[in-house]
């Protein structure tokens, strides 16, 4: 192309750019209308079906036969303390792998190896860590069809997602600080516990609750390791007024999660199942959204508190 | 601080616990598992059980299908397994390699039903040997319009639904239909999820599938049911609690079952209820959209899990078309 010669043809070329550039604006802004006004629709669509159908009762009921009858505490308890055993599994194993490797591991084919496997991890599907924990956790181990079994599992699938927001999160760290540790002579885990932890665990904690979001919803490893679709009854309370006070009798109780209730609401015949289904599936994504709200949160109150 | 935080809001959610007052001490349990189309009836007599037990037993009921109910069956992995057909000869060598011995209960019939779009007005009665031609393996792919199955039917694409492979619903149909269960061609629409199929045949006039009984019912403004033909020269009928009950309903009624192991019957709980599935099967089967059996079936059961009678009356294969009292006359076959 030649260059422009006179200011007419300049201003003809600005003038083409500038038509290219409202051009890619609005691709850009129809990409996102589409993308939100189908979330808003589906969200909307669930939230009128099912927010009427909302009340204390739906989540104090155990699943029933009679549709008005029937409600969510099984699922809820059941999802809550799955989600507790992710946590309690995930969140050490996670940080602590993705320390090592930001801080201690040597560069070499190893550890290069070991992250690649990392990342490809992230998008294994979820029904085979499923078929992995049917194997190890319920069969190998012992563990049965049990609130165990399934936090194991679901701690398995966001282990990468930890490691990598752990790791991405450290590297954030200027470089400077562990330097200056080191001068002083500071030990890696000096450093480490003192300095790396502290500054990184608004991205570390980000992580960890996206990672749980992701796993609150899953429905397919669930099954396959042999959460029930009916339990009217909730496992055995971790506190007791007698000693030894605490039990752990919890964690082999049988269960059933908010997306396993879901489903089996929406597979049912009577169309008053199929609120129940959409009012399930409102408190499901208000769980989520709080679990989002929550990180967000933490990032904001701990960025407050860096000094650099 | 954080972690603090962290552990004070495990605390409260397992607080939320002990305030809810639902400290058991080791209660009895019975585990069930098995077919989705069993599901609704067990699911009924389990609710009302475990009211009528104050909770002192508790009861719980999973979805695997009736394949994968009989797997874990035979394992020794739970009580008592729902199924949609009769037990096969692999799955009961498997549960004689690990010692289960079961007792066969019939505890309701379910029509399968074959369906169309209400704008329909030409296929309101088929004959099985139309169905055939319609799903049989050689049909993929050839049989792709109305006419080619009847000539009196119009020139309009044909639109397949049915179930999904892994039901003891595509098993059955397939038996029934085609002779050979799991034999069906692989191009129509397939769903485990039966609203699925509903939403597809209420959408498409051309569109013709089949599910369980109770899904028609709840449907029956959005569909219409076929009348079946079973062979040249007997009369179309349609589905209903009356038609299944007669046996003029055929070959696409059939009855479902729980299978106790004899194991688990030694467990005072898991004999209470099957004794109060006998009891109540009746009415909750009905009020939950199946046909239930008459009567003295419910006490023919009975008696049989009293006596611990073991064994199957099919011996083995996924036998259609087998008439109410079959059920309980026929050998027991271990």
């Amino acid at each position: 192309m030649a260059y422009a010669q006179t200011i007419e043809q300049i201003r003809e070329r600005i003038a083409e750019h500038k038509r290219w550039d409202l051009v890619f604006a609005i691709v850009g802004v129809l990409s996102l209308i589409i993308g939100v006004l189908t979330f808003v629709a589906l969200f909307l669509n669930m939230a009128l079906e099912g927010v009427p159908r909302l009340s204390l009762d739906f989540f104090s009921n155990f699943p029933s036969r009679r549709p008005g009858q029937a409600g969510i505490l099984s699922a809820w308890v059941g999802s809550m303390l799955v989600m507790l055993v992710t946590a309690v599994v995930a969140v050490p194993l996670g940080v602590g792998a993705g320390i090592y490797l930001e801080e201690y591991a040597p560069k070499n084919i190893v550890t290069d190896i070991i992250e690649i496997n990392i990342t490809n991890l992230a998008g294994v599907p979820s029904i085979v860590y499923g078929l992995l924990a049917l194997g190890l956790f319920v069969y190998q181990f012992g563990f049965g069809q049990s609130i165990l079994s399934a936090g194991l599992t679901l701690a398995l699938l966001i282990l990468p997602v930890v490691i990598v927001a752990t790791r991405e999160s450290i590297r954030s760290i200027p470089i400077g600080i562990r330097e200056g540790a080191y001068a002083l002579g500071a030990t890696k885990w000096q450093v480490s516990k003192d300095h790396i932890i502290p500054y990184s665990m608004a991205g570390i904690l980000t992580g960890v609750i996206i990672g749980m979001s992701r796993a609150i919803g899953e429905t397919a490893p669930i099954i396959t390791i042999g959460a029930l679709t009916f339990i009217a009854f909730l496992p055995p309370a971790p506190f007791s007024a007698e000693p030894p006070y605490v039990s752990f009798e919890w964690l082999t109780s049988p269960f059933t999660v908010m997306p396993i209730q879901m489903f089996n609401w929406t597979s049912r015949p009577e169309a008053a199942f199929q609120v129940n289904a959409a009012a399930a599936g409102f408190v499901l994504v208000l769980m989520t959204l709080a679990m989002n709200g929550l990180a967000i949160y933490i990032r904001y109150r701990l960025r407050k508190n860096l000094k650099w | 601080m954080i972690s603090l935080k962290f552990s004070a809001g495990a605390l409260a959610i397992a607080s939320a616990f002990l305030a809810s007052g639902a400290a058991f001490a080791q209660s009895a349990l019975v585990k069930i598992d098995g077919s989705s189309t069993v599901f609704p009836v067990t699911e009924a007599v389990a609710e009302d059980f475990q009211k009528a037990k104050k909770n002192a037993i508790k009861v719980t009921v999973g979805i695997s299908g009736t394949g994968g109910g009989f797997k874990k069956f035979c394992r020794g992995e739970i009580d008592i397994s729902n199924a949609s057909r009769p037990i096969l000869k692999g799955e009961i060598e498997e549960c004689k390699k690990n010692g289960v011995e079961f007792v066969e209960l019939p505890v309701a019939f379910d029509a399968l039903t074959v369906v169309i779009n209400p704008k329909n007005t030409f296929a309101m009665t088929m004959t099985v040997a139309d169905l055939k031609k319609m799903w049989e393996p050689a049909a993929q792919g050839k049989i792709t319009n109305w006419n080619q199955i009847n000539p009196a039917f119009p020139n309009a694409p044909l639109k397949l639904f049915g179930a999904g492979s892994d039901s003891g619903t595509f098993d059955y149909f397939t038996e029934a239909i085609v002779g050979k269960a799991k034999s069906s061609r692989g191009d129509f629409t397939a769903s485990e999820d039966d609203n699925v199929l509903v939403q597809g045949v209420s959408r498409d006039v051309n569109a013709i599938g089949y599910f369980g009984f109770s899904y028609y019912v709840e449907n029956k403004d959005k569909l219409k049911s076929v009348a079946i033909i079973e062979k040249a020269g007997k009369p179309a009928v349609a589905p209903s609690p009356e038609t299944v009950l007669d046996g003029t309903y055929q070959p696409l009624a059939r009855p479902i079952f729980i299978y106790i192991s004899t194991k688990a019957m030694a467990k005072p709980e898991v004999r209470e209820f099957a004794e109060y599935y006998l009891a109540h099967g009746e009415k909750l089967s009905k009020e939950v959209k199946y046909v239930p059996l008459p009567s003295k079936y419910y006490k023919m059961g009975l008696d049989r899990l009293k006596a611990a009678q073991k064994g199957t009356v099919f011996g083995g294969h996924a036998d259609v078309g087998v008439k109410m009292d079959e059920l309980f006359s026929r050998k027991l076959v271990n």
